[in-house]
Formats: C-alpha cells, sequence, structure tokens
C-alpha cells in the first residue's frame, strides 16, 4: 500500500462513519420523544452528511478516477464499505439511539481534536470542522445519557441495556491497520492508541454521573476494517441507492 | 360586553396589533387557538411525507437540502405552538386535540409521496401554496401570529425554490424522469389547489375571520394569485398543468381554470385520503414510544430543582 492508496481508505473509513451514522440518525426524522429531539437529530444527522460529502469527496480526489463523493456513496456494494459497525445497527430505541451518540462522539471528539494537527491540510480542515460539531454532538448525548440515567427506573434501566448492548462494537472505533501505519508515519493519521485512554476516562465519567455503570464486558466484535459487516449493512445501501442504482445514467 | 368587543373591534378597524396580554372576545381567541394549532400541526405532519424520501435521496447535496427543509418545518411547527401558547392553550394539549381528531391539520399532507418527484412538487406547488397564503397572513391581526408568519415565509421561499429545483433537473434528465416529473404534476396540482380551502361563498369560518383581520383576503382570491404565477413557472420547465380548462383571461388578466373535485376534497377531509389514518398512526406511535423518555425528563428535572432548593436552603 502506498501513500495515496492509504489517504484513500483512511477517508473512506471517514467519509463512510459520517454517512452511515447520519442516515441512521435521519431516519429517526418525525419519530422524536419531543419536537425538540426531533430537530437535534436532524440536526446531527444534517452534521455527518455533510461531513461524509466532504471526507468522500477528498476520498474521490486522491483516488484519481474521475469520481464524485456521489460514487462513492451511491456506487459501492456492502464489502467495499469501510464504517465502524456500530454506526450501521438499528436504533431499538431513544436509549441506544444517545447510547451510541454517547459512544461515538466522545471517540469523535478526541480523534478530530487530534487530527486538525494532520499535516494533511484537507484532512485538518474538514477534522476542525468536525470539532465543532461534535462539541454539540457530545454535550446532547451527555445531557440525555444523565436524564436517562437518573430520570425514572424504566429510563435507567434502558440506558443501561443499551450501553451494555453496544459496548462490544467499540473496539473497532480504535482498530488500526496498514494505512494508519503508514500515515502515523508521515504525519497524517494518529495512533488511536493514544485517545483510548482519554475516551474511556470520559465516557466512564458521564457514565457515572449519570448513575450508572461502564459495562464491564471485554468481548469485542470486529471486521469494518476488512469490510465485514452486519446484515444491516446491506439494507441501508439498497435504501440509500436505490435511485442511483435504478437509473445509472440519470443526473439529479 | 358588547361594550368590550365594540371597543375591541375598533382597535382591530384602527389596524392596531394584537397582543398576548390585551383583553380579546373568546370567540377572537378561539378561532386563532383553531386556525395557529391546525398550522402547528400541519408543518409537524407535513414533515412524514418528506421524511418518507430522505433515506432514498439521490445524491447526498439533494439530501442534505431535504434534511434542512424537514427540520424547519419542525422548526415551524415548534414556532407555531408556542406563538399559540401565547393564547392560554399547552402544547400538550394541542397535541391530545390533533391525536384525538379534534384538531385538524393541512388535508395535503394525507396524500402519499411516491417517488422522488414527488418531493419536487411538494416544495414547489405545496410549499408555494402555503407562501401565498402565510404571506397574506403576515398582516393578520394578532401579533405573535404575524411575526411568526414573517419568519417562517423567510424560509418557505427557500423550500419553495428547491422544490422547484428538483423538477427542473427532472425535465431536463432523461425520458424517465420527465415521466415521473409529469406524474407528479398530474397528481399534486389539483391537491395542491385545494390547500386553499373551499370557495369563499362556502367557507365556514370566514366572516368572523375577516371582521377581526385574522384573514386578509379570500381563499378563492389567494387560489387565483398561486395559479397566476405557477401557470409560467411551469411552463419555464416544459411541465403541463393538468387542468384543460386553464385559459388566459385576457378581460380580466387571470387564468381561467376549471372545477375543483369537492367531493375528494370532502372525502379526504372527512379522514378518507389515501394516508390519513397512516400520517395520525405514525404521530401517535411515536408519540406514545417516547412517553417514557418525557417521564423521565420531567423526573430528571425535578430532582435536579429539589436539590438546587436543598443546597440553597
Amino acid at each position: 500500500m502506498n501513500k495515496q492508496k492509504a489517504i484513500f481508505n483512511y477517508a473512506l473509513r471517514l467519509g463512510d462513519n459520517s454517512l452511515v451514522l447520519g442516515h441512521r440518525l435521519a431516519e429517526l426524522c418525525s419519530k422524536g420523544p419531543i419536537l425538540e429531539e426531533d430537530l437535534a437529530l436532524t440536526n446531527m444527522a444534517l452534521d455527518h452528511i455533510g461531513r461524509a460529502q466532504a471526507f468522500l469527496g477528498y476520498a474521490a480526489q486522491v483516488e484519481g478516477k474521475n469520481k464524485t463523493a456521489d460514487d462513492l456513496a451511491y456506487k459501492r456494494a456492502e464489502r467495499s464499505f469501510y464504517n465502524n459497525l456500530i454506526m450501521e445497527l438499528p436504533d431499538k430505541d431513544f436509549a441506544a439511539t444517545i447510547a451510541r451518540q454517547l459512544l461515538v462522539s466522545s471517540f469523535e471528539y478526541f480523534l478530530y481534536t487530534e487530527l486538525m494537527k494532520s499535516k494533511d491540510e484537507t484532512i485538518a480542515a474538514i477534522s476542525a470542522k468536525a470539532v465543532k460539531e461534535v462539541r454539540y454532538h457530545l454535550a446532547h448525548s451527555s445531557d440525555w445519557t444523565c436524564r436517562l440515567g437518573e430520570g425514572t427506573a424504566v429510563s435507567h434501566e434502558k440506558m443501561q441495556n443499551a450501553l451494555n448492548d453496544l459496548w462490544m462494537f467499540t473496539g473497532e472505533l480504535f482498530e488500526m491497520n496498514d494505512a494508519d501505519a503508514i500515515l502515523i508515519k508521515e504525519g497524517i493519521a494518529i495512533d488511536l492508541n493514544s485517545i483510548k485512554q482519554q475516551w474511556l476516562e470520559h465516557v466512564n465519567g458521564v457514565i457515572l454521573e449519570a448513575t450508572l455503570t461502564l459495562p464491564s464486558s471485554d468481548f469485542m466484535q470486529t471486521g469494518s476494517r476488512k469490510g465485514i459487516h452486519t446484515e444491516y449493512l446491506g439494507h441501508i445501501l439498497s435504501e440509500m441507492q436505490y435511485l442511483q442504482r435504478a437509473y445509472p445514467t440519470a443526473q439529479w | 360586553m358588547e361594550e368590550h368587543d365594540n371597543k375591541f373591534q375598533s382597535r382591530i378597524d384602527a389596524g392596531e396589533f394584537v397582543e398576548p396580554k390585551d383583553s380579546m372576545p373568546d370567540a377572537y381567541r378561539n378561532h386563532l387557538i383553531r386556525q395557529m394549532s391546525q398550522h402547528a400541526h400541519s408543518e409537524v405532519i407535513g414533515m412524514q411525507p418528506e421524511g418518507n424520501w430522505i433515506s432514498r435521496a439521490p445524491s447526498l447535496r439533494a439530501k442534505q437540502i431535504l434534511l434542512a427543509k424537514i427540520q424547519d418545518e419542525g422548526g415551524h411547527g415548534l414556532y407555531l405552538y408556542s406563538a399559540a401558547e401565547t393564547l392560554g392553550i399547552s402544547r400538550s394539549e394541542m397535541i391530545d386535540q390533533l391525536q384525538k381528531g379534534k384538531a385538524k391539520y393541512s388535508n395535503i399532507f394525507n396524500y402519499p409521496a411516491l417517488t422522488w418527484a414527488d418531493i419536487g412538487a411538494i416544495g414547489w406547488l405545496v410549499d408555494g401554496a402555503a407562501i401565498v397564503n402565510q404571506i397574506s397572513l403576515q398582516r393578520t391581526s394578532y401579533g405573535p401570529y404575524s411575526r411568526a408568519m414573517l419568519r417562517i415565509c423567510k424560509e418557505e421561499s427557500f423550500h419553495q425554490r428547491q422544490g422547484y429545483e428538483i423538477m427542473a433537473k427532472m425535465m431536463k434528465g432523461t425520458k424517465e424522469q420527465q415521466e415521473m416529473a409529469q406524474d407528479a404534476m398530474n397528481r399534486w396540482w389539483w391537491p395542491a389547489l385545494m390547500m386553499f380551502g373551499p370557495h369563499d361563498s362556502d367557507s365556514p369560518h370566514s366572516s368572523d375571520a375577516f371582521r377581526w383581520k385574522i384573514k386578509r383576503e379570500g381563499n378563492d382570491e389567494l387560489r387565483q394569485k398561486f395559479i397566476d404565477k405557477t401557470v409560467q413557472q411551469s411552463e419555464v420547465i416544459g411541465l403541463t398543468i393538468p387542468d384543460k380548462e386553464l385559459k388566459w383571461n385576457e378581460q380580466k388578466n387571470i387564468y381561467d381554470h376549471g372545477e375543483i373535485n369537492w367531493d375528494e376534497f370532502n372525502q379526504v377531509i372527512r379522514g378518507n385520503g389515501p394516508c390519513n389514518k397512516q400520517r395520525m398512526e405514525h404521530h401517535i406511535k411515536y408519540h406514545e414510544e417516547g412517553a417514557w423518555v418525557r417521564e423521565a425528563a420531567e423526573a430528571f428535572k425535578n430532582k435536579k430543582a429539589k436539590k438546587e432548593n436543598l443546597i440553597n436552603a
């Protein structure tokens, strides 16, 4: 793998994470527990899809095959997607949405804060914008974790279950492959091990404040770095890509 | 009582705005609650047909624009609920009235969004019709409602442009896209005209609304404005308006048009539109599923308040 290929792979990973999580958040439109939350979740979906467009656009440019961000979003198959599995899991309930957002936004906060210093100017610029958005996403999900954790016995249990269910998907966030090795040397990517402890402390802090318990299981799912996903991704893509696939010559 | 009503009427006649703390006849207050809550419910229920296409939007740009638009609609709903609350009714009471069928929302959202072109047609025709009505309501006599309309109109004109852009793009596209666009036009044109309500001669609430200057222009007058501006827009991109009687009237300087199918209009109002049940079931389902979240938020707020009281004591 050369540097160009590594950047392509890395930008795809960041773009796919944003795209797939943006898709899941967008699905919640008109389904929020209160209108204010409908707006908040839609707003987060927008941030993620905007970020997906930026990273996939960059990936397309680096690849140099005359493709666009849309080509990469709409014309790749399941096995060529590199988003983490946690992004594609369905939203069982509001607690699951909040738990996922807490775990992911905490990760993204530390990731993009570091990537702002990337020697790749495009990655640094997209990350600088992302940090501003993620700060809000993190505050939102932390507040709700506390509300649900401390609220009622029912909400406490749902929130704890949601964290327990999602925990085995968090290990993957920190996995690295050849692309990371190449880009860390170049000062473009970061060593994900370097933010793992910060992430854990932050998440644990919120969970304790919410009177919840950090899940103790250390078994972790894996697959996404190799393009191996849950069954859910195929359904997301068949919906997302429907028009582009059904009318391949059309411009929209 | 009569003296009070006369005094109120002379304020209205002098063109003054009525503000929340002003005294006002009960009938005026109730008329506004009915109209403003219906308006708010329409914004919220309107999120459903458009939301139906977010996951299938054909480009990242189109997806973002659609999401932003639906988010705006939700924001309008929130804004209108707050404006209606100044009249002494709570949002939860209004939602309860909606779910029990005592309050209505715009009939137009009881039609299905079947293809991507429908997203264009909704933005262009439905929001286009809504703007005509809302511009007129900017001069409505109740201050909070008027100010809500001023703010909402700014965003609606962006919505209408995005809808028109979708249609224009499709009309420049493949034959299949053109057919899809024309089909959406055929299905949405008449329901869009129905949005202005019955003929003024058949409109049940109109006379009070005019006297109180809640309503400033008649249903037929507003409908005509919409038709006149839309015909040209339609011609520019090559879409045909599905009305064989549509013809420019040189003397009147307006387009003459065919009669609306009022049977269909009344059927949909009575709950027999293609999506009445679906829209309400969706609203109730997610409202009920969110009950535990609202309870948790309320319990949390109370716990916090208790803690603060202990600290302050």
